[in-house]
């Protein structure tokens, strides 16, 4: 009630209430103590030691080197799930899911547009060492580095296929991600892939229900369809693939050479091995070529059809901006479009800010949000044309390959490989023990 | 791949190849680089800007943590410490001593003390402080502002995006470098 009172004395002065909360540290004179008394200092506990971020570093480092190890030269599935536990273990519930490659795009986004953003050099190191190694092992940082990776590796128990037409559908998904995760944290919009990260709550054993609900559902969908989320949402497995798609080394199949027995083929859960293609007789390289063309046209109307659509979208699109939002709610209160008021719009009464530097500013971002949106459209575009180009193109292998783009380099495929089990001497060993039994 | 045949000309793929890897490494290399030039070296921790909180409550319950990073602090620098504390009783506290109904604080985490007549000296218990802000407002509007919130960084967690600091309506919670995690009342002028 008396606060009541306080606000309207104040409003009758034509004092704004900020002014006033700033003069109200002299309202009362500090005492002068007769007693022995001594005034109790203020306890500011220190953040985390950086110590810990350049340990993350380190540990990044050789779990990468010890993944790509197991991947490439041991070719070991057992130790390459070992391995995965650790980081699910480390990287997850120690040091619980936060700073991770995935959220990084946003932290190197938002220190190239914002001058005023320090970003640590963890987050530099945590967005680039993932895809260097990508670009020269595959994406063995999926394989045993990842804990969200590894959560789902963990709960995958009845592995299912996913229809090819959904998958390709679904698969469109992170790319719309990445893009609308860098406009984001471009424009300061907010983190939100940060927001849409289904397993943070379970690292922190807690957090909000909907995240917690959002998660439970990724981890369901896991027990019967390999990664959903690496699969159709991980805007870092973009960046991932493009890099794994011109590695030096990747994971193959087979130590030796490809004998073609199939046995392979239904081993991935992921739908990442490629089975051989023909060779297109010359009457069908001909066709081919002129479907190309058809093809490259379709890409660049998709395009351009995705501009448009952009520019249409981009005022809805920016209403994201808490910035905007607000600036769009204090004109319709002003212009009586709507009754009463929201937390935000009286807080920003009350700080005394002026009314046009909010609408200056939503203009300023509404701009770049315009450009934003209608490259994310036309990136969407060029996305859907390419994948369509890629259904008919196939990279003409001739053996049984893991697809190095969608290949997680997990090794389940290893066992199935005769060759595989030649190299260990499984069968040697196995005739042993038959010999020793008689 | 690796093996090297001199009468074997490198194959298209490989060529392509090994050119997307270098310029990729180098657009990494260059990215890095320019982020650490545009952005800086410091590290970042997220904290409330005191003078332009507005104690609304949401730091009580939107933190990712069960129980919020987000502590009142009491700055005794500038503490009137009054008898009739604004931070302590409601405006229509029955009396004015340390029983339950008289109190403003819901979990009972401000300790009131008497010092020297008519002095009495107030401290929060951290332990028990939910971080609502109803002390702050009270002693923002009645007293000196000596109570204000703080993220707390022996319990914060560093999030990358704060979850409070995007439900803060007045925009009081920003990225302070970590070597001045704290933003003190009565430290910020020069005394």
């Amino acid at each position: 009630m008396r606060v009541g009172l306080h606000r309207i004395v104040s409003l009758i002065l034509g004092i704004p209430l900020a002014m006033n909360q700033l003069m109200a540290q002299d309202r009362f004179p500090r005492p002068d103590f007769e007693s022995e008394y001594s005034k109790p200092p203020i306890n500011t506990p220190p953040p985390q030691s950086t110590f810990y971020e350049y340990l993350d570093v380190l540990i990044l480092f050789l779990a990468l080197s010890l993944a790509s190890y197991l991947v490439l030269k041991k070719r070991s599935r057992n130790q390459i799930f070992l391995l995965s536990l650790f980081s699910l273990a480390y990287f997850g519930f120690w040091r619980e899911g936060c700073i991770c490659p995935i959220g990084s795009i946003q932290n190197t986004t938002l220190a190239l547009f914002d001058a005023g953003y320090f970003i640590p050099l963890s987050a530099i190191a945590f967005f680039i060492l993932p895809l260097i190694f990508a670009l020269f092992f595959g994406r063995t940082f999926c394989a045993a580095v990842c804990p969200m990776g590894a959560a789902q590796e963990l709960v995958l128990i009845k592995p299912h296929k996913v229809h090819p037409k959904v998958a390709a559908v679904l698969g469109l998904l992170p790319y719309a991600f990445l893009g609308a995760g860098v406009l984001f944290a471009a424009t300061g919009a907010g983190f939100i892939i940060c927001r849409l990260d289904p397993f943070v709550a379970f690292f922190r054993f807690g957090g909000e229900f909907k995240m917690i609900l959002f998660g439970l559902l990724f981890l369901l969908v896991g027990l019967f369809y390999g990664r959903p989320y690496c699969r159709f949402l991980c805007p870092y497995g973009v960046l991932l693939g493009w890099a794994s798609k011109f590695s030096k080394w990747h994971h193959s199949i087979t130590p030796d050479q490809c004998t073609q027995c199939k046995l392979c083929e239904e081993s991935c859960p992921f739908d990442a091995i490629d089975k051989p293609e023909p060779i297109l007789s010359a009457d069908e390289q001909k066709q081919a070529g002129s479907r190309l063309g058809k093809l490259i046209i379709s890409t660049l109307v998709l395009a351009i059809v995705g501009g448009g659509i952009g520019y249409l979208v981009s005022m809805p699109m920016s209403k994201m901006h808490p910035t905007i939002l607000l600036a769009e709610r204090v004109m319709a209160e002003k212009n009586g479009l709507v009754e009463g008021t929201t937390l935000a719009s009286r807080t920003f009464h009350e700080s005394g800010k002026l009314t046009s530097d909010l609408l200056t500013e939503a203009q300023d971002l509404r701009a770049k949000f315009r450009t934003g949106t209608v490259l994310l459209f036309i990136f969407m575009g060029l996305v859907i044309g390419l994948k369509g180009i890629g259904v008919f193109f196939k990279r003409t292998n001739l053996d049984y390959e893991s697809n190095r783009t969608d290949c997680f380099s997990c090794g389940r495929c290893f066992p199935y490989c005769p060759d595989e089990h030649e190299r260990q001497k499984v069968l040697d060993q196995q005739k042993d023990l038959y010999e020793s039994i008689g | 791949m690796s093996q090297k045949n001199p009468d074997k000309p490198i194959s298209r793929r490989d060529f392509i190849n090994t050119g997307v890897r270098i310029v990729g490494s180098v657009c990494l290399g260059g990215l890095g680089a320019a982020a650490i030039v545009k952005g800086g070296k410091r590290e970042m921790v997220w904290q409330i800007d005191p003078h332009v909180c507005v104690q609304c409550g949401n730091c009580a319950t939107t933190c990712v943590l069960n129980q919020s990073a987000v502590k009142c602090v009491h700055a005794h620098e500038i503490c009137g410490y009054c008898k009739l504390c604004g931070g302590y009783f409601p405006p229509d506290a029955e009396s004015l001593n340390t029983g339950a109904e008289n109190q403003l604080c819901p979990t009972g985490a401000i300790n009131r003390t008497f010092v020297e007549d008519p002095y009495f000296e107030y401290s929060i218990d951290e332990a028990l402080c939910i971080g609502c802000g109803k002390c702050v407002k009270g002693c923002s509007a009645f007293g000196n502002g000596s109570l204000f919130l703080q993220i707390r960084h022996d319990i914060c967690v560093n999030c990358n995006e704060c979850a409070i600091s995007r439900s803060c309506p007045s925009g009081a919670i920003t990225r302070q470098p970590s070597e001045q995690p704290y933003l003190i009342k009565g430290q910020e002028r020069p005394a």
